[in-house]
Formats: C-alpha cells, structure tokens, sequence
C-alpha cells in the first residue's frame, strides 16, 4: 500500500492535525517503522515483510515519491546510462506486504516510541530503524550553502542535483574549467568523486576535448588512487589535474553568484563546478538524540542497533560502525543483519552471526572497470574488516571489460535485492 | 604495493634454495596414456601435429591461461575465467579433471569427471609432458602435489541447514538475483547442491580466480557451503 501525503490529507477530512491510524492498522502486531527508503532502509523494511511472513507491521516513511540512486550516477554524468534506470518506485515493495508512506518524517519521541510525519501523521513503533543517508555540513566550503546548489551542485544526494550538474558541464564552453571540491573524510562512497571525474573526463573528451578538470582535495590521498591516476594518464591525458593540500587543495572557498573559487586566497575563474561538502548523519538522526559528537550516529557491531536507544537500528551513511566504507553494498549488508536482529526480538525467530561485506565498482573508462571490496565481522566494539581484496593496476583489457560488465550485473542485481 | 615486493623478494630468496629442478614427478605418465586413450581422447588431441577436435588440442596445457588458444569455440564460462585469471596449472587442472563443472560452470566440456586422485595425476602427468619445458615449470606449482585433497568425502556428506542458508543467501544475492536473470554476473539459483559446494571450495582454496567470490568464500566454513548449497539448490 502506498499513502501519498495528499492522499492522506484528503483522507482525513475531519483535518484535527494528527491522524492514529496505523496504529489501528497494527492489530496487535509488533509494528516497525523505517524511515528513509534508500540502500539501507527499503532493504531491511523488504526483508521484514518477506521474512517475517505476516507476523510483522512494517511501515516504511520516504519523503520523495521515488528514489534515484547515487550509485550509477556517474555513469548517467558520462553517457553510459538514462536517467529513468536509476529511478526506482516503491511498488514492490508495498505489493510485498510494506505500508509505503510517502511523507518526510520530522520528529521522534523516543519516550512515547513514536514518529511524526510532516503532514501530520503520527506513527507508533515497537522498534524504529533510521537509514536517512547523509546531509551536509553547513559552512564545510565557505561560500557555499545549500542555497549556492543551483549555481554549484553537489549532485551527492540522487536525482534532480544530478541532472543538473550534467546540463552544466555540457552547457561549458570550449575549453573551459570544471572544478571539483571534494569532500573530507568520512564521506558517503569514498571513490565516487574521483569515478565522477573519469566519467565527466570521459564525456568532455567527446564534447569539449580541450576543456579542463581541477579537483580540489583536502585529502591526501583518496580511495582506489593508483588505479584512477592511471586511468586518468592512460585515457584522459592533461585534462585532469588533482590538487592536494600540499598545493593548496585544502584551503578552498567558493563563489557561487561569480563563477569563482578561491585556492589559497587566488581566485580562479570556472565554468562550472561540483561542491561536495563535508557529511554527516541525515538530519533526522541528529534531531532524535541518536549522533555523537562526530555527526554519525553510533551502533553496536553485532546488530546496528543504535547505542543511545535499544529500540532504534541505525543503517548506511549515517551509521559510525567502525571500518565499513559508507556505501549502498554496506547499507545492503547492515539491512540484512538488523532485520534478522529486529526479528529475532520482536517475533522470536532465528538470530545467527552477524556478517557483513562490501564491494564496489568503479568504472575508469567504457569497458574498464575496477573494483575492491572486503568482508566484516563486529571484533570488540567495532565492525573491523576479516579480508580485502583490489583490483591491480596494469591488468589486461579482457579482464576490465569482464569487471566493468559486472558492475552492471552489481547493479541489475542489488536494485532488486533493495526494491524487490 | 611495498607488501607485495617483499612477498616478491621473499620467494625468490627461497626458490633459490631449492635444488633446480626437474620436474617431480606426479604420477605414471605410461598409465596416464592409456587413461588419455580411454578418458580423453574421444574429444581431444595431443602430441606433434594435433589440432583442435570436439576439444581444444591439449599441448602446452600447463602454464597457459583458461580459454586462450586461437582458433577453439570456447564456452563463455571459459572464456570468463579465463579473464577472470585462470591459468592451468597441476592444482587447477587436478580440480577441473575431479569435476568440470564445479570448477568453470557452464563449460562445454561434457566429462563427468575422474574422481580417482591417482588416476588423475597419472594422466596429468602424460599430459604434461606435451608441455614446453616442464622443467621449467616452478616448484610451488604445478609440479608440487597439493597434500589435501580438494574435498573430503565427510564435507561432501554434509546436509546443510537450508533455512540458515537463506539467511545467508542475503549475502550472495546482493549480487546474484534470486530470480536467476544473469547479466554480468552468474545465476546461482538452482544449481545442484554438489556443484556448488565443489565449487565454493575452489574459491576457498584459490583454485578459482575470481576476488570477490575468493573473499566470500574464505570466510564461509564447510556447514555454511552445505547450507547455501542446500539452500540455492531449492530456487527455480
Ligand atoms: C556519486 C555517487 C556514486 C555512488 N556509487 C556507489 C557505488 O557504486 N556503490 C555503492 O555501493 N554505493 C555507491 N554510492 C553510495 C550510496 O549511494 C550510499 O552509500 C547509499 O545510498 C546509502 O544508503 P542509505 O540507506 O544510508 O541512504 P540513502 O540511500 O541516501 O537513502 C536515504 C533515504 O532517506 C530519505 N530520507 C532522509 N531523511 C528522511 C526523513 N526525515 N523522512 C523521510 N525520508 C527521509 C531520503 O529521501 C533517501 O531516499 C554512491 C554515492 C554517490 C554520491
């Protein structure tokens, strides 16, 4: 069942401002609501209902009416994907026994166990699950605001920033410069930013030859560098220039209104250019009392469940969990292990170890593809990683196609695994 | 990078305290011939002037990589691990004798398997003598006997525990659908419970190339084959 927020105000006419219903909908059972229908929180409401074969309410609270993933955009940046196959709905999800409400949730009353919808519907929980993603911290690059994201994106969260940030790189002139601010650590999927860059190198190549890319890294080194250092050699000659703090990568402000960023108090002009500010837990964490003084939201390690409330999982991005990399394959992972802890409470059923895993593609060029992953187990008070694994720089042509075409398969096979 | 000179280093330092080497032998190349004559040749050519049959021609096997002579049809399931990394050497060739298709599913190579380890390293060692210079083939492989044997008859006994299966299916089909559409990546639904076990040992023991599945595989102990293998033997 899907409840849009109009639908729900046309609904109810009598209009006192809060609604109960679900809570009658429950009939007894134990009710878990999931707020954020991304990687982390479609999946865990999905394996819910499928697993608990009726004996579970699940409600599950998204406040866009569909999901664009961040994964794969990239490759939308560089011409390899449409835009509609990154967008999924919720309709199997809500064929498979999930109440979809597409609302924002904005409160959580962790006494009373109970959520408040910005349309004004309230919802009770016996256990919540909190998979929101990410949100941005304010003033990380001065001069940018969320306000400044239409003149300079940060297409970090999925959908309409992503498309706009490809309407202006193809909008550049002739020769003219992309920047890039990248992000410090800890950030949502650590090579994205530097894949974004191979797969806009790879579009200007076609479009804008002579144009240009700066990144600038307040980072030393980044996720996967030998292997996107020489992808970038190897097809996109002098395009691409990274800048480390050592050349001044770290001290960076931007003008939003004027086109400018300013390096080490230079100002440069550019032609467009990607701001991916700082991050942490997606705000609704924050406003439950569930962060710490990092900005993430911390769980313990065998069942991400959160340490401020026992009956609060944490999931994905917003997570601090130890060693997992903040990525969809993890919020995929952690899904999977809180369902069957949430299970194991609320309805008795099996609760075996928990494991988890990551792997993740990046694609350097159209048929060259690398990727790296490790597998995770909780060790103290921690998730740490068992085992890894990367891809080697200098590997032959059949062996990257044979990567880059699995990534699709990646693709194809975890979006079904998340919306079913 | 700095790790794996030193790997590097290391084994050079240590092959060079070996004996040089000719080629232990593996078994009784006069008996491997005759199992050639029975097992193999129906398919497959060796020797001076053989060409491709049914089967690849089969000189200059050990050393090269899966799937890699002009001129031969090879299956996609080849041709991927191949790619993937597969080279033949003693141990890869000993498994794929065992049981074909636990080590590259979907090959075309429609043997059943040898299940006798003597009798396979009896024909291995015929076969490789049409290799190029075995001599020159390192110690550590393939010329060194692997001393466990791929699979102990015990592990291949094991019932798996199908409902725990399912629970950790949710780690596989991140990847692999459920529903058995293979793009890019393999199916694994329905696959015969024995296949699989085979095969998830391969990757545990590195016999298999791929890195992903190597990972996955190594932290999975033999109960938890038995249970995924029961498990995805169920699916459609
Ligand atoms: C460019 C890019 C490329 C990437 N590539 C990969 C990749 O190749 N592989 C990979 O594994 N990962 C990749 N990622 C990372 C991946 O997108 C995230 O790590 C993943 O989406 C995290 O899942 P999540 O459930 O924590 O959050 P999300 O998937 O962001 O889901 C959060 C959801 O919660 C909703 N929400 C938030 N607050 C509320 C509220 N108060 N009420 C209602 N709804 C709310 C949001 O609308 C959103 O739909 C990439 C990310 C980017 C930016």
């Amino acid at each position: 069942m899907i409840l849009t927020r109009r639908a729900l105000i046309a609904g109810s006419a009598a209009a006192t401002g809060l609604v109960y219903a679900p809570a009658l909908l429950g009939q007894g059972k134990p009710r878990v609501v999931v707020i954020g229908g991304g990687a982390g929180g479609a999946t865990v409401a999905r394996y819910l209902a499928k697993d608990a074969a009726g004996a579970l309410d699940v409600t599950l609270v998204e406040a866009e009416p569909a999901y664009a993933t961040c994964f794969f955009s990239n490759l939308y940046l560089g011409g390899l994907r449409d835009f509609d196959s990154l967008v999924h709905g919720y309709d199997r999800l809500a064929a498979g026994n999930v109440t979809v409400i597409n609302d924002l949730a904005t409160a959580v009353d962790r006494e009373a166990r109970r959520v408040t919808l910005a349309g004004g519907q309230v919802l009770d929980y016996d256990r919540l699950v909190l998979s929101p993603g990410i949100d941005f911290v304010a003033d990380s690059v001065p001069g940018w605001s969320l306000a400044a994201a239409d003149a300079m994106p940060h297409a970090y969260k999925g959908g309409a920033q992503t498309e706009l940030l490809k309407r202006m790189i193809q909008a550049m002139p002739q020769g003219g410069v992309f920047a890039m601010v990248a992000p410090p650590n800890p950030y949502r999927c650590p090579p994205a930013p530097y894949e974004r860059v191979c797969m806009i190198a790879h579009l200007l190549n076609q479009t804008n030859p002579t144009a240009k890319i700066i990144i600038l890294d307040p980072k030393e080194k980044f996720s996967k560098q030998a292997l996107f250092e020489e992808g970038w050699g190897k097809y996109y000659n002098d395009m691409i220039q990274w800048i480390n703090p050592e050349f001044g990568g770290a001290d960076v402000a931007v003008r939003p209104d004027s086109m400018e960023v300013v390096i080490e108090g230079e100002v440069q002009k550019v032609d467009c250019c990607n701001v991916i500010p700082a991050q942490v837990a997606g705000g609704i964490a924050a406003k439950a009392g569930l962060t710490d003084a990092s900005g993430w939201a911390p769980v313990h390690p065998d069942s991400m469940k959160s340490r401020v409330d026992g009956n609060i999982w944490i999931l994905g991005d917003s997570s601090a969990q130890g060693d997992m990399p903040k990525s969809a394959f993890s919020a995929n992972s952690q899904a999977k292990v809180a369902a069957m802890a949430i299970r194991g409470e609320l309805i008795g059923s099996r609760v075996f170890p928990a494991k988890y895993s990551n792997s993740c593609w990046s694609l350097i060029a159209p048929e060259d593809g690398v990727k790296l992953g490790a597998s995770y187990e909780p060790s103290g008070d921690r998730i740490a990683s068992v085992d890894s694994f990367i891809s080697d720089t200098g590997e032959d042509a059949a062996l990257r196609k044979l990567t880059y075409e699995e990534s699709f398969g990646w693709y194809a096979g975890i979006t079904a695994d998340i919306f079913g | 990078m700095a790790r794996r000179t030193l790997l590097a280093a290391l084994f050079v330092t240590a092959a060079a305290g070996l004996a040089p080497a000719a080629a232990k032998e593996i078994g009784d190349p006069q008996r491997g011939a005759e199992l050639f004559a029975e097992e193999c040749s129906a398919c497959h050519r060796i020797g001076p002037g053989a060409e491709h049959a049914v089967g690849p021609r089969l000189n200059g096997v050990f050393g090269r990589r899966a799937g890699s002579l002009a001129g031969f049809d090879y299956s996609r399931a080849m041709l991927r691990m191949g790619n993937e990394g597969l080279a033949w050497t003693l141990p890869t060739l000993d498994a794929y004798v065992a049981n074909p298709r636990a080590l590259v599913s979907g090959t075309h190579m429609s043997y059943a398997g040898l299940a006798d380890a003597a009798a396979r390293s009896d024909l291995l060692s015929f076969i490789r003598a049409y290799s190029d210079r075995p001599q020159d083939i390192p110690e550590a492989e393939p010329t060194a006997r692997k001393t466990q044997p791929v699979l102990t008859e015990a592990v291949m006994a094991l019932r798996g525990d199908s409902e725990f299966g399912e629970y950790l299916s949710a780690e596989c089909t991140t990847c692999h659908q459920r529903d058995g559409s293979d793009l890019g990546i393999p199916s694994i639904a329905g696959w015969p419970a024995e296949d699989f076990v085979v095969a998830m040992h391969a990757y545990r023991q590195k016999l298999r190339p791929h890195p992903v599945m190597q990972m996955m595989a190594s932290r999975l102990n033999e109960e938890e084959i038995a249970a995924l293998a029961a498990y995805f033997a169920m699916l459609e």
